[in-house]
């Protein structure tokens, strides 16, 4: 039986899927990146954290091509986003699928609508079988069976955030950009997310990269860690960022709810290095 | 690539055999769809689904694996699953573990005669409750403007005249072009049927009327309910989606007192002021017309129309004004507050407050119409 792309996501190969290099972003006068370079590896958890106004969510944005930068090259499975004709747009925007910070559903749509928008419009398919599907994401993002008939202004700001992700996985796409998933979340619900994060990245195979301010989050999925500071970014593990000297990296790590997450992370340590070796 | 995807079924006689292959994903979902439904399912035997086959599965093709699992076992079949690339392993615990039968859609209510009717029953209640809701606004507003009858210093002068700029001096050049050339039509299809009788003359008399009672107030009400009456319900109604109306209540401001008032001040200022510089621009119009098509001059003209009108002409057009103005910023304002928490509604209730308060203006003039005629003025 031959390998498949995705056994070689999950055994960790080191082939980048994004690549982003020199990039610079400005805003009038003001700079927000300036020469960011970044790889993302496939079958990885990318974290981006930064200071309010660092431009993490900029970053994502212009990975997937809602923002264009003055200057730097965008390379996503392969494909230069700034560069691509029409139609390789089209097929990189069936491999990736995006989560906004507030769902972005589309409001005049039901949830199952929703998710039926991007089937629709790739893989014409009999209404039952999208129907089908649209109730299976739901399920998977871990929604009521009947959350599927709502519209997005009846649900709860954590049930947007489910639904928007059973959207944004509705294609079964290779690569997962979330923005700021668990803000606005209790701590409850925000731990759930990133545990359903996690099993569908493992499950799924998924390269995720998730921009977040929440440090348990980082700590419970987040293989890697890039650090937004002085308009570049600073990429390593936990520990490595821990070992950084730069003011605002020792702040953020070592600050009390930094310290509190690691703490708290090392205890649950075992299961967490048990989650990279298990699949095989 | 080539995604092919397969399922075929091998029948011994002791067991039942599926056999799955080739990419079991989104993009042959719909072919697999089809071939699953065509497959004549065997049923109170030992199936075995044979995944060895299978290459690529996301979750849509796990679904489809899934759904055949339960096809089979609802048949009253023993299914095992066999051959399982064990990387496939964790998607299909995962699916399993969660996924239900898909919730079917409400199938709407067919037209008949009772739905028809419950239709009915249902706008006149919706409408009913409007209504008793408009009368409300108004009583509140009624009470908050006595209250700063009597306080004065609680008028915000500032966003009063702001509100006066934005819906009086900013409309000056629709408004006057518009009633311009409404003058100048109204004129020419005048004088063609008066020219039958050798009267164009009263032309003049039919301009003067028609204007100064009725068009100059009505056309500029309706520019003012579709400029400035939208935006009020837009403003309004943005400010209820980011919370900022709750805003103001928590920090003890009445928001009719900061929002509605200023508006309703602003525009009872400006739509009678606009009406009047209506009237001459429709005058002026007509005027221009008649000079170049009737060979009427200006002296002439304005002899003619200081015959034609009487002394109440002009001022029953502009009492209707302020009457106007009070329904266009108090239904612009009412349903701006009837937003909800969403960004969809604010478009829908724009546009229901502009049909709104057209509509209520035109009822308003024919009610006017009705009383001026008791009053035989």
């Amino acid at each position: 039986m031959s390998m498949t792309d995705r056994q070689n996501g999950q055994n960790g190969g080191g082939d980048g899927v994004i690549r982003v290099r020199g990039l610079v972003n400005r805003f009038g006068a003001q700079v927000v990146h300036d020469g960011v370079d970044l790889e993302i590896r496939r079958g990885e958890v990318m974290g981006i954290v930064g200071g309010s106004g660092t431009g993490k969510s900029v970053l994502m944005r212009t990975i997937v091509g809602l923002n264009r930068p003055a200057a730097g090259e965008v390379e996503v499975l392969g494909k230069d986003v700034w560069h691509a004709s029409d139609e390789e747009m089209r097929e990189l925007e069936s491999h990736w699928g995006v989560l906004f910070q507030d769902g972005a559903l589309f409001s005049s749509l039901t949830v199952a609508q929703n998710i039926e928008v991007p089937l629709k419009e790739y893989y014409p398919m009999p209404m039952p079988l999208m129907d089908e599907i649209a109730a299976c994401k739901i399920a998977m993002v871990g929604l009521a069976e009947e959350a599927g008939d709502k519209y997005p202004a009846q649900l709860s700001g954590g049930m947007r955030k489910r639904a928007g992700l059973a959207r944004a996985l509705a294609l079964d796409p290779d690569l997962l950009f979330l923005d700021e998933p668990t803000a606005g979340l209790d701590p409850i619900s925000a731990s759930a997310f990133d545990r359903l994060i996690g099993d569908l990245q493992r499950s799924l195979g998924l390269t995720v990269v998730m921009v977040t301010h929440d440090l348990d989050s980082l700590l419970a999925i987040c293989d890697r860690i890039a650090v937004l500071v002085d308009k570049q970014v600073r990429v390593g593990t936990i520990e490595e960022h821990m070992r950084d000297n730069h003011p605002w990296i020792h702040d953020y790590f070592h600050g009390p709810r930094g310290r509190a997450a690691v703490q708290t992370g090392a205890q649950r340590s075992p299961e967490a290095s048990d989650r990279h070796t298990a699949p095989a | 690539m080539a995604d092919t995807a397969s399922i075929f079924v091998s029948d011994d006689a002791d067991a039942v055999t599926l056999h799955a292959a080739g990419d079991w994903l989104v993009r042959t979902a719909a072919e697999l769809d089809r071939q699953l439904r065509g497959l004549s399912l065997p049923s109170g035997r030992g199936v075995t689904l044979d995944l060895s086959d299978v290459e690529h599965l996301d979750s849509t093709g796990a679904w489809l694996v899934l759904r055949t699992e339960r096809d089979l076992a609802a048949r009253g079949n023993a299914v095992s699953i066999a051959n399982l690339n064990p990387s496939f392993a964790p998607l299909l615990d995962n699916l399993r573990s969660r996924a239900g039968a898909p919730v079917p859609h409400p199938v709407p209510p067919h037209h008949t005669l009772i739905g028809f009717v419950a239709h009915i029953g249902e706008f006149t209640v919706n409408a009913a409750r409007r209504a008793v809701q408009i009368l409300g606004f108004g009583g509140l507003l009624t009470l908050t403007i006595l209250n700063i009858v009597r306080h004065p210093s609680r008028l915000r002068g500032t966003a009063t005249v702001v509100q006066i700029e934005q819906t009086g001096v900013n409309a000056l050049p629709i408004v006057g072009l518009l009633t311009f050339l409404i003058g100048v039509v109204f004129a020419y299809q005048g004088a063609d049927q008066l020219r039958r009788f050798g009267a164009e003359i009263y032309t003049v008399n039919l301009l003067g009327v028609g204007i100064l009672r009725e068009l100059g107030v009505l056309l500029t009400a309706i520019i003012v309910a579709g400029r400035s009456g939208s935006a009020f319900t837009a403003q309004i109604g943005t400010m209820q989606v980011n919370e900022e109306i709750d805003a103001l209540r928590t920090l003890g401001l009445s928001p009719v007192e900061v929002l509605v008032v200023p508006r309703l001040f602003g525009l009872l200022v400006s739509l009678p002021l606009l009406t009047v510089y209506a009237d001459f621009m429709g005058l002026l119009g007509g005027g221009v017309m008649s000079w170049a098509t009737l060979d009427i001059s200006i002296p002439q003209f304005l002899k003619q129309l200081q015959s034609a009108i009487g002394q109440w002409t002009f001022w029953i057009g502009i009492i209707k004004a302020p009457f106007f103005a009070a329904i266009i910023a108090a239904i612009g304002c009412f349903e701006g507050f009837n937003v909800s928490r969403s960004a969809e509604s604010v478009g829908k209730l724009t546009t229901l407050s502009v049909v709104e308060s057209i509509f209520l203006v035109i009822v308003a003039d024919a009610g006017f119409s009705i009383l001026f005629s008791m009053l035989k003025i």
